[in-house]
């Protein structure tokens, strides 16, 4: 066999191979999404969204673990995107190759495939056993720690892509370092900063781990943070695996919801905010 | 008037005066003959040298830029020009190993020595690069941003001064309907003019340009070009070229650049038409480079 036939076997093959992979993974995907669709789709209907999680056997919602999560992920985004901003910000403008810098990148990629359930043991022993109660606050606290890291992550790459050309034109014109970084590469880069984000929020909302060991859950109506809270991810874990039908296909309806939820944002990260980035070359 | 003619006189060929006296000791700027004495010098360069870390990029250059004049640099690629324009706004300051050596006088003032004001400089000293780059903003704020950095005008004088800007760059009457879209939007040569406007606006004394045509079609490039026939008169303009013929259209001195030294300086005709050196002359007669 000569070398191009060798060649144009191995091809082939790699071709092949790499092709049934991606049709195992997507077919995979398929699957949840049926399954999911099918399954929840028939439990939703408006009690869903006007009533509150139910004792076993009788009729309800889900609309405290809705609005808590909503309050739990906005709570969460709200205090890990500045900080977030502000150290990818620190890691793309200023800190450079500095050995404090590739430190705190190092720390971030650690931070940023850390096991949620570790961040929940951790916001555990640090808010919820000194009060002996879990609450809201400490569910976004233990959140936040998971937005930090995927914000830093992204605002340092959006910042760096933004041309340097761009910050040498602003600074030509006798603009301060933080105006150039402020009022212009930020607005260059803001809509993959803002994508960053939403992925962020979409990466949380879904989080069950952290709040089992923070937020808990909450089996009637609240919008106290300092008490333990409603939430779509644990009432699903719960209600998954409690042996009530009713309750089951509950979990289904919030499965559901917060899948499609993701899905949105995901779908909003990619195609929404394109529009925003584009400019003439 | 006078001025302008006795300069010229003064611009060719004489031995170092008085102004350059303390340098003629180093005798190879005696024989090579590159300091001129220029009664309406805007910028002097003594010496200057620049190192990339331990790359020696410009190598003890001497020269006299004169006062809202047209001054072009020429020489093949890698030579320095673009290296030595940077010197002029500090730009190199933004990144760490690169520095300068010698002195760099702007009105009288050594600007490579301690406490410039960077920012400051920078207002004076405006430049426009070789890709156009507007910022992620309306025309109007792009014109706008610099102006509002040093001056708190009232919003009809900040209007005024746009649309004077926009004028001066010759584009105001392609964008003035359109001032809130994004800068973005234009096409490759009204986003450089619009550059050359933001420049322009914040009224700077000395403006460089760095290949500012060279990403642009041939239409655009002449309307830069006269463009910047009509600024010389309010501010002095160094220009970088890889185009031989646009620094002989546009400018009144030129500077010839090879591997980092100054080769050659003198009054744009006398660099095309009569030069003192071999490698001036093949440069300018593209025998290479």
């Amino acid at each position: 066999m000569t070398r191009y036939q060798r060649r144009k076997v191995l091809n082939a093959f790699n071709l092949t191979a790499s092709i049934a992979v991606t049709l195992f993974g997507l077919v995979m995907l398929g699957w949840i999404l049926t399954i999911l669709f099918t399954k929840g789709f028939e439990h939703i209907n408006w009690a869903v969204f006007t009533e509150n999680t139910p004792p076993p056997g009788e009729s309800g919602g889900l609309m405290n673990a809705i609005v808590g999560t909503l309050m739990l992920t906005v709570i969460a985004v709200l205090i890990g995107t500045p900080i977030g901003i502000m150290a990818g910000t620190y890691l793309a403008e200023y800190g450079g190759k500095s050995r404090f810098a590739s430190a705190v990148r190092f720390i971030n990629d650690i931070l940023l495939s850390a096991p949620s359930i570790v961040v929940g043991v951790f916001v555990y022993t640090l808010l919820v056993s000194p009060v002996n109660h879990f609450s809201g606050w400490a569910g976004s606290v233990a959140l936040a720690i998971l937005v930090v890291p995927v914000i830093v992550r992204t605002t340092e790459d959006m910042l760096k892509l933004v041309p340097r050309q761009i910050r040498e034109a602003a600074a030509a014109l006798g603009a301060p370092r933080w105006k150039v970084t402020v009022h212009v590469v930020y607005k260059a880069a803001l809509s993959g900063m803002m994508t960053g984000m939403i992925l962020a929020t979409a990466r949380i909302m879904g989080e069950t781990a952290p709040l089992l060991f923070t937020a808990l859950n909450n089996n009637f109506w609240s919008t106290d943070m300092n008490r333990p809270i409603a939430n779509m991810p644990v009432v699903i874990y719960q209600y998954a695996l409690s042996p009530y039908s009713d309750w089951q296909d509950l979990a289904w309806a919030a499965a559901l919801l917060i899948t499609v939820s993701v899905l949105v944002m995901n779908i909003f990260a990619r195609y929404g905010l394109k529009s925003g980035n584009q400019q003439k070359p | 008037m006078t001025q302008d003619s006795s300069t010229d006189q003064d611009l060719r060929r004489s031995e170092p005066s008085a102004l350059s006296a303390s340098e003629s000791s180093h005798g190879l700027l005696e024989k090579r003959n590159y300091i001129r004495d220029v009664t309406n010098s805007k910028i002097s360069l003594r010496d200057l040298s620049f190192y990339y870390g331990k790359f020696k990029a410009l190598h003890d250059i001497s020269m006299e830029i004169p006062d809202r004049k047209v001054t072009a640099f020429i020489g093949p690629s890698g030579c320095g020009k673009s290296t030595l324009l940077r010197v002029f706004n500090r730009m190199y300051d933004l990144y760490p190993g690169q520095r300068a050596e010698g002195d760099l006088i702007l009105d009288g003032r050594n600007i490579l020595g301690p406490g410039v004001d960077l920012n400051m400089l920078r207002a004076r000293v405006g430049m426009v690069f070789q890709k156009p780059t507007p910022f992620p903003m309306s025309i109007y704020d792009n014109v706008a941003f610099g102006v509002r950095l040093y001056e708190k005008l009232r919003k009809s004088d900040l209007d005024d001064r746009i649309q004077w800007a926009l004028q001066r760059a010759a584009l105001w009457d392609e964008v003035k309907d359109k001032l809130k879209q994004s800068g973005g939007a234009l096409s490759g040569g009204q986003q450089q003019r619009l550059c050359i406007a933001r420049g322009i606006a914040v009224k700077p004394e000395v403006l460089l340009l760095d290949e500012p045509t060279s990403a642009l079609d041939p239409i655009s490039t002449s309307r830069i070009e006269e463009l910047i026939y009509e600024l010389k008169d309010d501010f002095t303009i160094a220009i970088v070229t890889h185009n031989m013929q646009q620094a002989a259209r546009v400018s009144d001195y030129t500077a010839f650049m090879y591997l980092g030294e100054l080769m050659e300086y003198d009054r744009t005709d006398v660099i095309f038409t009569n030069p003192d050196r071999k490698e001036t002359e093949d440069y300018v007669t593209g025998r290479f480079g």
